[in-house]
């Protein structure tokens, strides 16, 4: 009597995921070798979003070259112009005026909080806690008020510039008005932290900060289903975190105690007095944790640069104008500023001939821009280094052996942005 | 900082003698040029001696240097940056591809897992190939895409354009119909300009 197989032939099942998921973080194609539930294989397919910046900015002067860089990461946009700025300035040798220096680290640290915010948010979104992202999209908004009001823009501010940044912080802000949907007393409510200056609605955030993050922290970190779906998911050694070339929380989640901030400072960061958390067990929970105290440090750093720039008046920008623009009034007076502001519009500047290779420590991680320049008043080469590129990388190791509902979990942890990655 | 790089460069010396180029300092950071026979033995070495230990490769970039301001020599090179998290330092290391119309260069993935994308990156962009590389294959332009966009003699606005072509009922790859258009031309101003005395 033949016997029937009790068991079928099972194959490998290869699925694409993406690249219109919701969970992939933009146009992320992911295409999954799966065993039963099992993930064996993870590849990446990336560059559905390459804009190609890197060959764009050869064709343009240093100056218009700037704006390109917010479009890279556009959940945390300031910071990757300071990469450029200051490989540019390290280039020309300008120096920044110290007040311009606390703007960009006050700017850099909002911003750092605004990504953690956005990363915090849509990664609970993913793995199902949907009211997260209700919560930390409301305090993203008072970000981005500020960033308006400083740059003119929501999001893409073009805001620092080879030599400082492009303005002081304004008097005033914006003011709700009455409408239809908004009566007096709300208007009213609205505007009252909005009555003074920019630097005032900062600090009553900051004040107002610490309250929200102990909100999240009610919300996910006692949450038993947040720990399910994080706690011992997608573990890296530190050793592996180093030789995959992870940076920031993605690293420090592993217990490596590594932060461009205090190592390598740049700016102002000497001045000021912040810790670095770091994780123990380099899994999901742990890269939470990391991220959320870093919000908290961040907001500590603000309340610094804000006493700083209320006691301590003075110019924003370098004064050399060969680099940047001389001030309006004078440009109108006199017949050599004129000339400087011209030649700075139409030619730009020339950066001298050399290579210089600038990182910060973006909200993500490291991100370094190598200039490559030949004298002339345009980038021989820019590379940008942005560090969604080694952590998608790593999405393989991080996922393999985990169930297929754990990829979104480890694409939520590493805080995938595919304007980042494929730049 | 500069104590500390001028140690970096004594140690460079010491280690590989004359199988890598002079470490140059320039703008506080130090570069090495290593030739292509030598290169994975310099690399293994920067990682795992202790006095060195580079455990991360945080960058790697082709370059064509064929359009370079009064630049003769080799046309591709591939450059990474290395980090010691050890020593908190950092290191560029160029290598340049021997041959101009067939660049290859030795793949470090086995020795800095990173490498992996980059190097693929490289090939994608430069055309740069790496030996020993695995899984070279294209990274970020399209499925089927020809040439390699980030050469100097490739043009800004490529070859080829797609549209949705409405008699067929599927998307068509056609020749550009755009014209390269440049608005500020590029300029290198010779040593002596607004030096000399003039007005502006």
């Amino acid at each position: 009597m033949q016997k029937v197989a009790a068991v079928a032939d099972v194959k490998n099942y290869t699925l694409n995921f993406g690249p219109q998921h919701p969970a992939a973080h933009g146009v992320l194609r992911l295409v999954l070798e799966l065993e039963g539930e099992v993930i064996v294989r993870a590849d990446p397919h990336i560059g559905l979003l390459h804009r190609g910046t890197e060959k764009l900015t050869e064709s343009r002067t240093w100056l218009q070259t700037l704006p390109f860089l917010d479009r890279l990461d556009y959940t945390s946009m300031i910071p990757s112009e300071h990469a450029y700025c200051l490989a540019v300035e390290r280039l020309l040798g300008v120096a920044v005026p110290i007040r311009g220096q606390y703007i960009r680290v006050m700017v850099d640290e909002l911003t750092r909080i605004l990504n953690h915010l956005l990363s915090i948010g849509t990664h609970a979104l993913d793995i199902g806690a949907m009211g997260m992202v209700l919560y930390t999209f409301r305090e993203r908004e008072d970000i981005f008020d500020i960033l308006e009001a400083l740059t003119g823009i929501r999001m893409h501010g073009a805001y620092y510039r080879p030599g400082g940044v492009y303005r002081d912080l304004p008097d005033q802000m914006p003011k709700y008005k009455e409408n239809k949907f908004k009566n007096a007393q709300t208007v009213k409510e609205l505007n009252e932290a909005r009555s003074g200056s920019l630097l005032d609605f900062v600090e009553d955030f900051t004040r107002r900060f610490p309250i929200y993050v102990g909100e999240y922290h009610t919300l996910l970190t006692d949450n038993r289903i947040w720990k399910q779906r994080t706690v011992g998911v997608g573990v890296i050694s530190p050793e592996r975190a180093m030789a995959k070339g992870f940076s920031g929380p993605m690293l420090r989640g592993s217990g490596v105690e590594w932060d461009l901030r205090k190592k390598q400072p740049y700016e102002v960061y000497d001045r000021m007095d912040f810790d670095i958390p770091v994780g123990v067990n380099g899994d999901c929970y742990d890269r939470y944790l990391v991220r959320m105290e870093e919000m908290l440090q961040a907001n500590r750093i603000v309340r610094q640069c804000i006493e700083w720039l209320r006691k301590n008046p003075g110019p924003v920008i370098t004064d050399d104008h060969k680099v940047a623009p001389p001030p309006r009034e004078k440009m109108k007076g006199s017949m050599e500023e004129l000339i400087h502001h011209f030649k700075l519009f139409s030619e730009g500047m020339h950066v001298p001939a050399g290579e210089a290779y600038a990182a910060i420590e973006h909200p993500k991680g490291e991100m370094a821009v190598w200039a490559v320049s030949d004298g002339a008043n345009k980038p021989y080469r820019i590379r940008l280094h942005t560090a969604g590129i080694p952590h998608l990388a790593g999405v393989d190791e991080l996922v393999r052996g985990h169930m297929l509902a754990d990829a979104s979990a480890v694409i939520g942890t590493i805080d995938l942005v595919l304007g980042d990655v494929d730049r | 900082m500069s104590a500390k790089l001028d140690r970096l460069i004594r140690q460079l010396k010491e280690t590989f003698g004359d199988r890598i180029g002079a470490p140059a300092l320039l703008l506080g950071q130090v570069t090495i040029v290593v030739p292509e026979q030598n290169y994975l033995e310099v690399a293994l070495r920067l990682r795992d001696d202790p006095a060195l230990r580079f455990e991360q490769l945080m960058d790697l970039g082709g370059i064509d240097y064929s359009e370079f301001t009064g630049y003769q020599g080799k046309r591709f090179a591939a450059v990474s940056q290395l980090l010691s998290i050890t020593h908190n330092w950092r290191l560029t290391v160029k290598v340049f591809a021997e041959d101009d119309k067939f660049p290859v260069v030795s793949s470090v993935m086995d020795i800095w897992n990173s490498a992996n994308w980059y190097e693929r990156e490289a090939f994608d962009m430069f055309g740069i190939h790496f030996e020993g590389h695995v899984d070279l294959r294209r990274i970020l332009t399209d499925y089927g895409f020809v040439g390699h966009p980030y050469r100097k003699d490739f043009p800004l606005s490529g070859y080829v354009e797609m549209r949705y072509d409405p008699e067929q009922q599927r998307v068509v790859y056609q020749p550009v119909t755009i014209e390269p258009r440049e608005v500020t031309p590029r300029i290198v101003r010779e040593e002596t300009y607004a030096k000399g005395g003039g007005r502006g």
